[in-house]
């Protein structure tokens, strides 16, 4: 639960894109803003190369599997301006069906490692990525291990004894 | 001293040729370290001034296949990187010894998991396991010894 604060860049936020920012607030102290999947990409265009803003660092970008929870999957982007020295949490919930979200990496050039780490792990396809293949593990790895029904200890060993 | 005559009054060492190799070989050991984790800093510690690893003929870590003959396993193996392992082990010339130093490199460790090779001898051949998380340096050069006995011993090919 996010608790209510004041705060200008929730504020504009909201008053640019009204219904598209579901939720926000603060959660022990950070601010969060809970977005639409459809909108993400212009938010974030918004809160970069708006000069106020001014968002320029994408920290990190997260998958979150909420199994049994419908929609199953969130992912969480933190932005940071290193101007003003705020940081921001946008999350963006993903169903397993249409387990699909735009590309950051068009905005922030950080985002195509963090992303192809995100497909990786969860099995989440970033849209319009220029090369969506796997980072951690190796190609002929078969699931995303860290999905909660992937079993912890079914390897897939390239060489040596198959469990 | 029955011998004197016989010999010209020179002096002789009469010994086994295996004995013989074996020694020397025990006591220069080239070991390639194959450093993948956390252990790598124990490893660093162990090989510099402190521990003295020169006291063992194992100062000269080499870092080519082809130079060493003996594989420090240091740190957890990943499914990932475990055909590099078995790479760098097939390319080195015989005679020589595989140590696993740690849990993980000798079972896996706590990492009970998708990606991680559940001890190293599922893909090589090891010498001798050193226990620990991480090993104590003084584990480690027991560890050392008890390889240099086991060359000492073997059966020399030259």
């Amino acid at each position: 639960m996010l608790e209510p604060v004041e705060n200008s860049t929730l504020a504009s936020l909201t008053a640019r894109f009204g219904a598209a920012v579901i939720e926000s607030g603060q959660d022990k102290g950070d601010l969060v803003a809970v977005v639409t999947r459809d909108s993400l990409h212009e938010i974030v265009a918004f809160l970069r190369d708006t000069s106020e803003l001014d968002f320029n660092m994408l920290i990190d970008l997260c998958g979150v599997d909420y199994l049994p929870r419908k929609p199953r999957f969130e992912v969480v982007y933190q932005v940071h301006s290193l101007e003003r020295n705020e940081r921001l949490r946008l999350k963006v919930t993903v169903p397993e069906e249409d387990c699909r979200v735009a590309t950051l990496s068009d905005l922030y050039p950080v985002a195509d490692w963090l992303e192809r780490e995100c497909w990786d792990m969860f099995g989440v396809v970033f849209e319009g990525h220029p090369n969506l293949k796997r980072l951690l593990m190796y190609d002929s790895f078969v699931g995303h291990p860290l999905r909660k029904d992937y079993p912890i200890n079914r390897r897939q060993p390239l060489i040596g004894p198959k469990n | 001293m029955a011998l004197k005559p016989m010999l010209g009054g020179e002096n002789w060492v009469t010994s086994r040729l295996d004995k013989v190799v074996g020694w020397a070989r025990k006591y220069s050991v080239f070991p390639y370290p194959f450093v993948t984790a956390c252990c790598g800093m124990e490893y660093m510690s162990l090989s510099s001034s402190h521990y003295d690893l020169d006291r063992f003929g194992m100062a000269f870590p080499r870092f080519t296949p082809r130079q060493a003959d003996l594989l420090f396993v240091v740190g957890t193996i990943s499914h990932k990187i475990a055909p590099v392992l078995r790479r760098v082990y097939d390319q080195m010339c015989e005679p020589k010894w595989v140590i696993a130093f740690g849990v993980c490199t000798c079972t896996g460790g706590f990492y009970d998991n998708y990606a991680t090779v559940q001890g190293i001898d599922t893909i090589i051949p090891v010498d001798v396991y050193i226990p620990g998380c991480p090993p104590r340096p003084e584990t480690v050069i027991q560890g050392m010894m008890l390889l240099q006995e086991k060359i000492a011993r073997q059966k020399q090919e030259y």
